[in-house]
């Protein structure tokens, strides 16, 4: 039986093929974390002592500060910056009255905080098309952005994502389930 | 990707047409099977199980033999050609208990009593370099003569795909429709908080997972030449366009814009990607460079939502969900830009538009009453908007790339799953797994 060159060769590449598509990618290392910049770790500020005469050991003076996360009025508790979710109703895409009291404290906070940045990220319950789903979340979390910029949140500070029905909040079926899907999310970076 | 190697036609056939359509006009008059046919897929590690409901218009009677398997190779042929034919629905199976060679003398006066009006037998042989060279007849058992056969020489690892060959060679051979069982389908799957991208025989068999992640995957689409998927990845916490080639691994984020990037859509020729931007506020569709997601240049200017891009098959056409007239509906327009005129009206939800492979019919998902369907419409004047599932739940319809075939995602006792429909609707295909909720299929395109 003669072989003939050809189907050697292909063989030869389906084998190649075969190999290199077994190697999937993987994408669950966790990034590393790395700490930059000024936010959270303390300045530590000297405290001189006035006094005259040279007690023994007041050349080095060492403040303590600690940080206390409650301090920035984004993890108060009991500031509207604590909430981060804006609830819509059924096919709607309009911010309710019951949250713009939200929408202002958080684009206030933007307009003092130039350095600060937030994603908003819009979501849908699960019903139908997932890339219908996905435009109609970014409808929602557009709505969000507009609202910051018209009170003058600077673009460069605010991107509008949308995660569709793919990252629901409440995973069942009912319509309580759903009205909790149907958010827009404030994600500061 | 290649496959099995096709080396020699060993048979001059001597098949007669006239004859197999007298033959198809006498099974017409058969009354028609009812009921479930039940298959357990393929080997006993199979991870996907198939279910198979209704019959075809008709049903040609086959008997295929178990191969002769000196060899030992560690795949049943037959039984993949078997299952294969018989989920097409296209065929009645009939397993003439017995093992038989290619070569080997057939006693057709057996088969006729058992019903068959064809007949394969075969074998597989293990080759000096390790690979198995598989050889097959196809006989008129009617006029017991044999009317096609071959030999193809495969690696132990396309052991299937040679089975999927031959049926694809015997449903041409005997139907005239070419055969989709050596291509593959991509689709996600769910486990827990694990998102795997995979690529399966059509089956659902042989799954292998080119991406695993821990965000969701969604919108995978096959380029035209079977080589690369472009699709939708969270894993930067927003949804990104890449493309990723199968057999290197190698990953290209193509539109990563600000806001969303999403709905990737292949060109005919395979240059470029349209996409849905959020560039500018709502979605819109915008078209790319496939290989490296430059030159982005807009094609829809609506203050609504346009997103789900597909091309016509000859590259000509767009069509696309909008809500641009207050429900979301399908529109098409040229592919080179200019006004969109509406496609879709029997219902006030009709998304997710595919176009079938010769251009004439349009799958999409409809709503009705709260719930959702593949619906299928004739894209001639005046064509219908039909439904074709009846499940409720189902989403994101693909065409098989003979059009014979449609498949989407629906949900089984609260889980996501897979199934194929025939385009009239006959014969309905579920696929379960093991791999947790599985959705968002595309069906690849003929390997050449």
């Amino acid at each position: 039986m003669t072989r003939r060159p050809f189907a050697t060769l292909a063989a030869l590449a389906t084998a190649l093929a075969l190999a290199a598509c077994s190697s999937a990618v993987k994408l669950d290392d966790p990034a590393p974390v790395e700490n930059r910049g000024a936010g959270a770790a303390g300045s530590a500020g000297g405290a001189a002592g006035g006094a005259s005469g040279a007690p023994i050991g007041s050349e080095r003076p060492i403040a303590q500060v600690t940080v206390d996360p409650s301090k920035d009025p984004l993890n108060d508790p009991n500031s509207p910056l604590s909430k981060r979710s804006i609830y819509f109703d059924f096919d709607s895409f309009t911010i309710k009255d019951e949250f713009r009291g939200v929408v202002e404290a958080h684009a206030k906070y933007l307009v003092a905080n130039k350095t600060r940045k937030v994603v908003i990220q819009g979501n849908t319950d699960e019903r139908g098309s997932r890339e219908y789903n996905l435009a109609l979340g970014q409808k929602r979390s557009e709505a969000v952005r507009r609202a910051l910029a018209s009170l003058g949140v600077a673009d460069a500070q605010i991107e509008a994502v949308s995660f569709g029905e793919e990252k629901p909040k409440s995973t069942g079926s009912d319509e309580s389930a759903f009205a909790e899907n149907r958010r827009a999310d404030l994600a500061y970076q | 990707m290649p496959g099995p190697v096709k080396r020699s036609r060993r048979f001059t056939p001597t098949y007669n047409p006239a004859t197999m359509k007298r033959l198809l006009r006498l099974l017409r008059l058969l009354p028609l099977l009812a009921g479930t046919l039940s298959l357990l897929g393929g080997p006993a590690l199979a991870q996907m199980r198939i279910d198979v409901s209704g019959v075809g218009a008709t049903q040609l009677p086959i008997a295929i033999a178990g191969f002769v398997n000196d060899a030992r190779a560690p795949q049943d042929i037959a039984a993949v050609v078997r299952s294969d034919l018989a989920r097409s629905g296209a065929f009645r199976v009939i397993d003439p208990q017995q093992t038989l060679s290619d070569t080997a003398p057939v006693d057709f006066a057996a088969l006729r009593t058992r019903g068959a009006d064809t007949f394969v037998a075969g074998s597989v042989a293990k080759l000096a370099d390790g690979r198995y060279d598989i050889r097959y007849r196809l006989y008129d058992a009617v006029k017991q003569a044999p009317i096609a056969g071959e030999s193809l020489v495969a690696p132990e690892a396309d052991l299937r795909l040679a089975g999927h060959r031959i049926a694809d060679a015997i449903i041409e051979k005997l139907t005239g429709e070419k055969g989709v069982f050596s291509t593959r389908i991509a689709f996600v799957s769910k486990q827990g908080n694990r998102f795997r991208l995979n690529v399966a025989d059509w089956d659902g068999e042989n799954v292998q997972s080119p991406l695993v992640s821990p965000e969701p995957i969604i919108s995978p689409s096959w380029s035209p030449d079977g080589g690369r998927l472009a699709y939708v990845s969270f894993e930067q916490k927003k949804p990104v366009v890449y493309v990723h080639t199968l057999a290197t691994g190698q990953r290209v984020a193509v539109a990563n814009f600000k806001g969303s990037n999403s709905a990737p859509a292949w060109s005919p020729d395979g240059r470029t990607l349209a996409v849905a931007l959020t560039l500018n506020g709502l979605s819109q569709i915008y078209l790319i460079n496939a290989a490296d997601g430059a030159n982005a240049r807009r094609l829809t200017t609506s203050n609504a939502i346009d997103t789900e891009p597909v091309f016509s098959p000859d590259g000509r056409t767009l069509y696309f969900t909008s809500d641009r007239g207050g429900s979301p509906q399908i529109y098409r327009m040229p592919a080179s830009g200019g006004d969109a005129t509406r496609v879709t009206f029997g219902s006030s939800y009709n998304v997710s538009p595919r176009v079938s492979p010769d251009g004439r019919n349009l799958a999409f998902l409809t709503r009705r009453d709260g719930r959702y369907f593949v619906g299928l419409k004739d894209l001639g004047p005046g064509g219908n908007e039909t439904v074709l599932t009846d499940s409720g739940q189902e989403e994101s319809p693909s065409f098989a790339p003979n059009g014979r075939w449609i498949m989407y995602a629906t949900q089984q006792g609260g889980r996501d799953s897979l199934m194929a429909t025939s385009v009239d609707g006959r014969v309905k295909q579920r696929l379960s797994s093991s791999l947790g909720d599985i959705r968002e299929p595309s069906w690849g395109p003929f390997l050449r």
